[in-house]
């Protein structure tokens, strides 16, 4: 097709300007942040991370916001690291077959700083945010770790957006956010204990029942010839599951 | 010849014959009209308008429908919620039912089927129209809802604003006529003549055109129709004071408000469209013999129905058409413009009344 | 099992009773009024709680949750396309949207990419996601304001979208269409040809809804000043799609993000206008929605005629596994950006999904903006913002 040369020749020349602003905004603020940017990650034409520690993640936002001209405030919310320690509560064969043999579903121990992060991470919770700036059209993901003592500034005078953002992130995640008066739950109810969203909350649904849907992993259509190995366990799978959810 | 009333049967019934008869006119007055325009404005052309069907399965083309809803609400259960104020909560219904029943007592059908033919006639109606508002309060405060509440309120201070420009506006045609009484305002307009042309009379549409159009509009107000549904506001106050209100009580509102909606057509027609008359030139064709008056009273009542279903048609479809004004809108709307021009209406009426 | 449902019952009447607590906390002088979380003007279970001194609002606080189902924990037990099937349960009435832009970020991390036939058909989607989506607003707005026949004829309309989107994907609110690296079929036979028939058929509507509504006095009167957001304001509060638009913001992902141009839909190829309105009020929201519904009438035109041949599905592994990394992709849905944060190790699941939904952070604005206006406004208000339960609660 003629159309997907001209495409592809268009893609690249983007590419290479907005890289050029991408690297050029990554320097400005570790310029400012100095030593407060603890990592940073950019990937080429798509998208940059920028990891600060936690003290700095209010002074973060006011420079993006303020200096930079992030003005569009995108969300903001957090990440468990730790591996789950219930998997997916799977036994589809389709499932052990993808999996490698020596890697099983309860994967509790494995390091979280063996886990591979964007733009690294040491803690266990890592609380990130994306802003964008219109005036560039470049997103901006920012991220700090937490520590143990599972707080960070608050973002709403910067962003009053960020409000419910952090409400979220502190009823899923248990994280506080210094400043923010209403700390209110926003989905859950009022006293509902525990933080659904952390790896290590388990979801009842899962593993009080089986999941009937583990027969409908669906092999993605393919367009030419089939992959042998995986087709020979898809085909087992349902003739494999079907004496499990009898017994 | 149901129609047919005392002056002309009276002598052969007693008095109780008669008072019951009336009554039973009194409901057939108000609940056929009411059933009709529900029939075919609410459920058939609304819903054709809307580009669907409307009810289609209780009788031929759903005209049943209303049965069914009849049934269906009187078997609801009668729920009264827990703070309300139980008596004023089950009068408010009846209250404003009352007041469609009062209006309809001056309403003339024909030369002599009327209920009661007042010299104050319009002036009477007027008057009983207001009551609704008091059985609207009533369910508004009494429903112990914060909708309702609003509602009422919404209500009560829409009704007032609009009670004014609705009386202004029959002033014209009371100083036109030069009668207070609904038979001689109807009279008034059979014999009237256009610059010494009679054929169709002088009804005071043609005159007060401007009058005509202000009633309309209060009337629309006065009905909690859309653009000025504010008391009910579907999307904002749920159904306001009628939130709380369920089975009958509910289905009384909802007859109040249809049945009045049709005896204030009645009214529009006996005002400005000649009534229960026929054009004169009609009636000279048709009762040449004389026994005018007594066929009027037959064909008095059909007459007004084909008027009544013209105006409520408008009704209507103004109803499905507008969205619905803001509070202080229809404030603004009722004293910025409607009562200045009503006023305008009847100082230029009063002027032309002594020149002409 | 006891102890579980023990628990549950425990924390349910804990929940019952923090809920309580939250109401009396609200009581203030004045009156708090209940806004839902029945009631006919949110939509579905949105509650807003309103204090108001008269009819004037003084303070407003949605609280919802009614609708919260977890999908952000639930995608983490899931295969990559299975989310698909919870994603599309979002935004329901523009469920096709809510696919694309978390099967580019799962392609992005594959480094898949669809062949061009797939993109354009998924960008015809897309579109059709959206005008059967804000058709419905166009003529939801009348019944906020107590109009009540424009919905029908909405509801009408949107129809012929809806079974051009049945015809090709085989579901007419839930697709599930969208696969990583293409698209589950092509389109049927004379797909094309019908589609342009229901295109007319929207552009009649949209002409109705100009005379019907826009043209409106009463509208007019309700809607002008009503809610007006500052461009800025709109932007600190994560406002996006039309919704900023509709404040003179001239930003549209479709335009002004990579995803959107060619690499993963093919509006680049495409003779299009971002509309915007200066005024920010609720009748500038209504009036770029409407214009952006021929917009996309436009756009679906253009790509049913430069249509390119080819396959529909790139070359993909059996069984869907993503390589370790992160990926945001987000696309301008019908309510405003959509992205999908998709953190993955390896595995057949993605390890976290951040759902970036338009409506929450649209509706985020609320407390600030209700304040000072009055109960109609604030119907006016909510409707000319446009969300959608589901995809405020996710």
């Amino acid at each position: 097709m003629p159309s997907a040369d001209a495409d592809t020749t268009e893609t690249e020349a983007t590419e290479a300007v907005v890289d050029e602003a991408r690297e050029a905004l990554l320097e400005a603020v570790t310029e400012e942040l100095g030593d407060a940017v603890v990592g940073h990650h950019l990937i080429p034409g798509r998208d940059v991370w920028v990891r600060v520690a936690p003290d700095a993640w209010s002074d973060t936002a006011d420079y993006l916001r303020n200096r930079q001209r992030f003005r569009f405030f995108d969300w903001l919310s957090a990440i468990d690291w730790l591996p789950s320690p219930y998997g997916r509560s799977l036994d589809a064969e389709v499932d052990k077959a993808a999996e490698d043999p020596d890697g099983d579903d309860a994967s509790s121990g494995v390091d979280i700083a063996d886990v591979e992060k964007v733009a690294g991470g040491d803690t266990r919770f890592q609380v990130m945010a994306r802003v964008y700036s219109l005036a560039t059209g470049i997103g901006l993901h920012v991220k700090t770790d937490i520590g143990d003592e599972l707080q960070v500034a608050s973002w709403i005078d910067t962003y009053p957006g960020a409000h419910w953002h952090e409400r979220e992130v502190h009823e899923m995640f248990g994280i506080s956010f210094v400043g923010n008066p209403d700390m209110r739950n926003l989905y859950l109810p009022g006293d509902f204990e525990g933080y659904p969203l952390r790896k290590d909350f388990p979801l009842m649904a899962r593993l009080v029942k089986p999941w009937p849907g583990i027969v409908d992993v669906e092999p993605m259509p393919e367009v030419e010839e089939a992959d042998g190995g995986a087709g020979s366990s898809d085909a087992a799978a349902p003739s494999a599951t079907n004496p499990e959810d009898a017994a | 010849m149901l129609s047919l009333t005392t002056s002309t049967v009276a002598a052969e019934f007693a008095y109780w014959q008669t008072s019951g008869f009336k009554l039973l006119m009194a409901f057939v007055a108000v609940l056929i009209p009411a059933g009709t325009t529900v029939y075919l404005y609410l459920f058939k052309m609304v819903s054709f308008m809307q580009s669907r069907l409307g009810p289609m399965e209780a009788g031929p083309y759903g005209s049943l429908q209303l049965l069914a809803e009849l049934g269906k609400n009187a078997q609801k259960e009668d729920i009264v919620p827990a703070r309300a104020d139980v008596l004023v909560f089950k009068l408010a219904p009846y209250v404003v039912l009352l007041s469609t029943f009062l209006l309809v007592l001056v309403v003339p059908w024909g030369p002599d089927a009327v209920f009661a033919d007042f010299d104050t006639g319009i002036f009477f109606a007027l008057a009983v129209s207001s009551v609704s508002v008091i059985g609207i309060l009533m369910a508004g405060w009494a429903s112990a809802s914060k909708y309702s509440l609003l509602g009422g309120l919404r209500a009560a201070g829409q009704l007032i604003a609009y009670e004014l420009p609705l009386v202004l506006a029959v002033v014209g045609v009371v100083i036109q006529a030069g009668t207070l009484n609904m038979q001689g305002i109807v009279a008034a307009q059979i014999e009237g003549e256009i610059f010494g042309w009679g054929a169709i009379g002088n009804p005071f549409i043609l005159t007060q055109i401007v009058g005509f159009l202000i009633f309309m509009v209060a009337v629309q107000a006065e009905l909690t129709q859309v653009p000025f549904d504010m008391p009910i506001a579907e999307s904002e106050l749920v159904s306001g004071y009628m939130t709380e209100y369920s089975g009958f009580r509910f289905l009384m509102f909802f007859i109040g408000e249809f049945a009045t909606a049709n005896i204030f057509a009645f009214l529009a027609a006996v005002l400005f469209l000649g009534g229960w008359g026929v054009p004169p030139f009609v009636a000279d064709a048709l009762f040449a013999d004389g026994n005018y008056s007594q066929w009027m009273n037959v064909i008095g009542p059909l007459v007004m129905a084909t008027k009544m279903l013209a105006l409520t048609f408008i009704i209507y479809w103004v109803r499905f058409t507008y969205p619905r004004f803001r509070e202080d809108q229809l404030q603004t709307f009722a004293w910025k413009y409607l009562i200045p021009i009503s006023l305008v209406n009847i100082a230029v009426t009063g002027f032309l009344k002594v020149v002409l | 099992m006891t102890a579980i449902s023990e628990r549950r019952q425990l924390a349910y009447i804990a929940a019952q009773a923090a809920d309580a607590r939250v109401n009396i906390e609200l009581e203030a002088e004045g009156m708090t009024l209940n806004v839902g979380p029945q009631h006919p003007a949110t939509h579905g279970t949105l509650r807003i709680v309103l204090q108001l001194d008269g009819e004037e609002v003084v303070g407003a606080d949605p609280i919802m949750g009614y609708m919260h189902r977890g999908y952000e924990k639930l995608a983490e037990v899931r295969t990559y396309p299975q989310v698909t099937t919870l994603i599309n349960r979002i935004d329901w009435l523009g469920s096709f949207a809510n696919e694309v832009p978390f099967i580019l970020a799962a392609e992005q991390l594959m480094e898949i990419e669809a062949p061009a036939r797939a993109k354009w058909i998924r960008t015809i989607l897309f579109e059709l996601a959206r005008i059967a989506n804000v058709t419905l607003f166009l003529g939801d707005m009348g019944v906020q304001l107590g109009a009540v026949t424009p919905v029908f004829y909405a509801f009408r309309d949107r129809e012929y979208i809806l079974n051009q989107i049945e015809a090709a994907t085989g579901g007419r609110f839930h697709p599930n269409f969208d696969r990583i690296g293409g698209l589950k079929d092509d389109l049927p036979a004379g797909w094309i040809a019908s589609t342009k028939t229901a295109l007319d058929e929207i552009r009649d509507f949209c002409d109705e809804m100009e005379e019907l509504i826009v043209g409106n006095e009463i509208f007019e009167a309700r809607t002008r000043g009503i809610g007006v957001i500052p461009a800025d304001v709109g932007l600190s509060y994560g406002l996006s799609g039309a919704n900023v638009r509709a404040s003179g913001v001239d930003w549209d992902l479709r335009r002004d993000s990579p995803i959107g141009q060619g690499q993963g839909l093919a509006y680049d190829e495409l003779d299009w206008k971002v509309w915007t309105h200066p005024d920010g009020d609720s009748f500038a929201r209504y009036w770029v929605r409407l214009q952006e519904v021929r917009e996309a009438c436009n756009m679906v035109d253009q790509l049913l005629d430069g249509l390119p041949g080819g396959p529909i599905m790139a070359k993909v592994p059996r069984i869907i596994k993503v390589p370790e990394g992160e990926a945001y992709v987000a696309t301008e849905n019908p309510l405003g950006e959509m992205g999908y944060y998709v953190v993955s190790q390896g595995g057949l699941e993605p390890f976290r999904v951040k759902i970036r939904s338009a409506s929450f952070s649209n509706m985020s604005i609320t407390p600030w903006l209700l304040k000072g206006t009055y109960v109609p406004d604030v119907i006016t208000i909510l409707a000319s913002l446009y969300f959608i339960l589901g995809d405020i609660d996710r």
